[in-house]
């Protein structure tokens, strides 16, 4: 992984630029920003309706400095693959000017990604579309007012589930691992460097990359600003959100996720759900199924990767 | 895929094809930098073939984007537009229909893609004949939009597209419709034009930059489309789309002149073409594929003593209202022929509703009798034409009303049921 030291020095140059209207502690601005110190200049960005589409400033501000464009809700995949095949037909007219060296990125919402543009996404996916797909995922959507989306996890009070959700998060990552394509991983924005490595990697792999980012949203998930990072931490550290790459159908499970893998490094669920709001008509069966629920994941992922090692001896 | 050779260079020959493929030589012959495509009949044939010449190395550099839905074609050729590249597709009906969201957003966006129709009827119940409620069901999207009545027609109003759609003036995309199966699936022969020509008519984009306004490029970091309050320009935007519509007019018009100049057909003015009409006391107006068997029907009776003539529209936006009124101060009976409907619009054709409303207070103008008929590919003989022409003939010399006329209309060709 970078260093503190070394990511700090290298990417002092800020791309998603102060005056933007993200709320106080919003995930989806420290997803984007440090994504955007690994990718750099030579990038090109699509967003489908989401919060980002207000945030990045109405016009005629504009708080990103790099190509920034609007599109409609299910078409962001597709308006990626058309502006990356764009560049690939340029660089054939006019060679050698380095158009060639763009990368393309979708920027997408959990709502843009799971729901409304999984066939888009899923089509791009397949095609093995030359672009990196981002998922910011906030668990619901946001920018509408706090509607549950696929996303959205078990218990989570929005505004169209007032007693909690009854169905379980979809699970995004692996299906699009299931796509076989080059690349995918999951992010926390409270592991930047981790996140930083990602996108790094990312860039320096051609076809379709997906990546998740668990991004909390202080309005959304009903708890105090400064307490984002925090709460993106707990996801993590009670296993409920798991860092990992799949690399060419390699699965690696990420530093801060690998030590989880004794179930005595984890802490309970309770810790991480109690901070916030959206969960407080949780009743304790579904705490219990949830905690199980966790540790069956768990259990799941280290056979998979025990099939991994066997396969490779 | 082939190793493309260096420059794919068309000649000048003749060819039988089918109307769709007259379509694909002339994305060929336009050199478009980005296909996106989804298979739906009647248009299949077009990007089959794109395909084969994308795979046969004969349109170097090309990207062929073949994507899961037509929502999907749309927003990658815009992606694809937006970055500054010539772009192409085809499609139909109900692939028109779910794309809708994105025909707004191209327009929107002001970029010059242009997208051959082989119209079919909307479903329930399932139809995929000749019917152009598909493309005229995009009105108010800010398209431009054609219809072609021959095979050659396809290929030249294409390229005379690209010419007016990438003007800097206009920067509008475009539509070019013609019948389903009965232009898309029937073979005449083609001309296909001599490559240096047709670059010489329709350069190949000058700038790696592309449109004027607007281009995706690092070293230019803009922002497109952000939201925007109803203080900010979005209304001054609406605007300045329709003004682009009304400019257009001169521009096709223009083009058309280069292009009899350039290759030698004639499309009248680009707008409207009109078909014995100087010595007519009646006449129609009519568009599609119908209006070449409507020329046959004219000579005929023309040849029977009738003083009849035609006129063909060719573009249904910009509509041609100051052409309509000229022509409709020719004649004293004007029928109005649709091949598409507008349920509950005066008289349920969309085209005979314009040119209503383009005579409006108008002194000297003819009387308008609206027909429909051919809906759902509804097969529309010579023989009926020729009544039409002499039933108008009719009604203008004794008054009689046709039967078959409800709320004002002639459904012209209705089965007889009991």
């Amino acid at each position: 992984m970078v260093k503190l030291k070394d990511a700090l020095e290298s990417c002092q140059e800020e791309y998603f630029l102060p005056g933007n209207s993200c709320c106080a502690g919003c995930g989806l601005e420290i997803a984007l920003r440090w994504a955007m110190k690994a990718l750099g200049h030579k990038t090109a960005l699509v967003t489908p309706a989401s919060c980002l589409n207000v945030v990045v400033g109405l016009w005629p501000k504009a708080a990103p400095n790099f190509p920034f464009t609007n599109m409609a809700f299910a078409a962001g995949a597709a308006a990626a693959t058309g502006i990356s095949a764009a560049f690939k037909a340029k660089n054939y007219r006019f060679p050698g000017k380095g158009w060639d060296e763009i990368t393309t990125i979708t920027f997408a919402g959990d709502g843009g990604t799971a729901d409304i543009g999984i066939q888009g996404l899923s089509g791009a996916a397949e095609r093995n579309s030359d672009q990196i797909y981002v998922c910011y995922d906030n668990e619901a959507y946001m920018n509408t007012g706090i509607q549950r989306s696929s996303s959205t996890p078990h218990g989570a009070i929005t505004t169209t589930t007032t007693l909690g959700k009854e169905r379980y998060k979809k699970n995004l990552p692996a299906i699009m691992a299931a796509h076989e394509i080059p690349y995918v991983a999951t992010c926390s924005i409270s592991e930047p460097l981790d996140l930083y490595d990602k996108f790094k990697k990312a860039k320096s792999i051609n076809g379709c990359r997906y990546i998740h980012i668990l991004a909390p949203c202080p309005p959304g998930w009903g708890y105090q600003s400064e307490d984002s990072i925090d709460l993106a931490r707990l996801a993590v550290k009670t296993g409920s959100w798991i860092l990992y790459e799949v690399e060419n159908g390699i699965m690696k499970l990420s530093k801060k996720s690998k030590i989880l893998l004794d179930p005595t490094k984890r802490i309970p669920l309770i810790d991480y759900l109690s901070k916030q709001k959206r969960f407080s008509k949780i009743s304790e069966k579904d705490l219990i199924n949830l905690q199980e629920r966790i540790e069956k994941n768990w259990d799941q992922i280290n056979l998979e990767l025990k099939c991994q090692e066997n396969y490779g001896k | 895929m082939i190793e493309s050779q260096k420059d794919f260079v068309q000649k000048k020959e003749t060819l039988i094809m089918k109307g769709n493929l007259a379509a694909a030589y002339a994305a060929k012959s336009a050199r478009v930098q980005v296909i996106s495509a989804y298979p739906i009949t009647p248009q299949t044939t077009v990007v089959e073939k794109l395909s084969e010449f994308v795979d046969n190395g004969e349109m170097p550099g090309t990207q062929y984007i073949k994507v899961e839905s037509e929502h999907s074609v749309f927003a990658a050729v815009i992606g694809a537009s937006k970055a500054g590249t010539r772009t192409f597709t085809a499609t139909a009906g109900q692939g028109i229909f779910y794309a809708h969201e994105m025909i707004h957003w191209a327009a929107g966006s002001r970029l010059p893609i242009v997208v051959s129709i082989a119209s079919r009827g909307a479903a329930p119940p399932w139809n995929i004949w000749a019917d152009f409620t598909d493309v005229i069901s995009q009105r108010d999207t800010g398209w431009l939009s054609s219809f072609c009545a021959t095979h050659q027609e396809i290929y030249d109003e294409i390229l005379m597209s690209y010419k007016v759609c990438e003007d800097p003036d206009i920067l509008l995309p475009k539509f070019i419709a013609y019948g389903g199966f009965i232009l898309s699936h029937t073979s005449k022969p083609v001309i296909l034009e001599e490559q240096h020509l047709v670059d010489k008519f329709l350069p190949p984009l000058p700038s790696e930059e592309g449109w004027p306004h607007i281009w995706i490029d690092p070293k230019r970091p803009m922002m497109f489309g952000n939201l925007i309050m109803p203080s900010g320009f979005y209304y001054e935007f609406r605007m300045k789309l329709h003004d682009a519509f009304i400019r257009a007019k001169e521009k096709i018009k223009s083009v058309a002149k280069e292009f009899e100049k350039t290759f030698g057909r004639d499309y009248g003015n680009g707008l409207i073409q009109e078909y014995k009409m100087n010595d007519a006391e009646v006449g129609v107006i009519i568009y599609g594929d119908l209006a070449l068997q409507m020329e046959q029907a004219v000579d005929d009776l023309k040849e029977e003593g009738y003083k009849v003539g035609m006129v063909k529209l060719r573009h249904f936006r910009p509509f041609p209202s100051e052409d309509i009124v000229e022509v409709a101060k020719k004649v004293k009976l004007l029928g109005v022929i649709d091949r598409a409907t507008a349920f509950g619009s005066q008289t349920g054709g969309p085209v005979s509703c314009e040119v209503k409303s383009a005579l409006h207070n108008t002194q000297g103008t003819a009387n308008i009798l609206p027909i429909i008929n051919g809906l759902g590919g509804r097969e529309v003989t010579l023989d009926q034409q020729k009544n039409q022409l002499k039933m108008l003939v009719k009604l203008f010399e004794t008054g009689e009303i046709p039967k078959d006329i409800i709320h004002g209309t002639l459904w012209d060709g209705l089965l007889e049921v009991e």
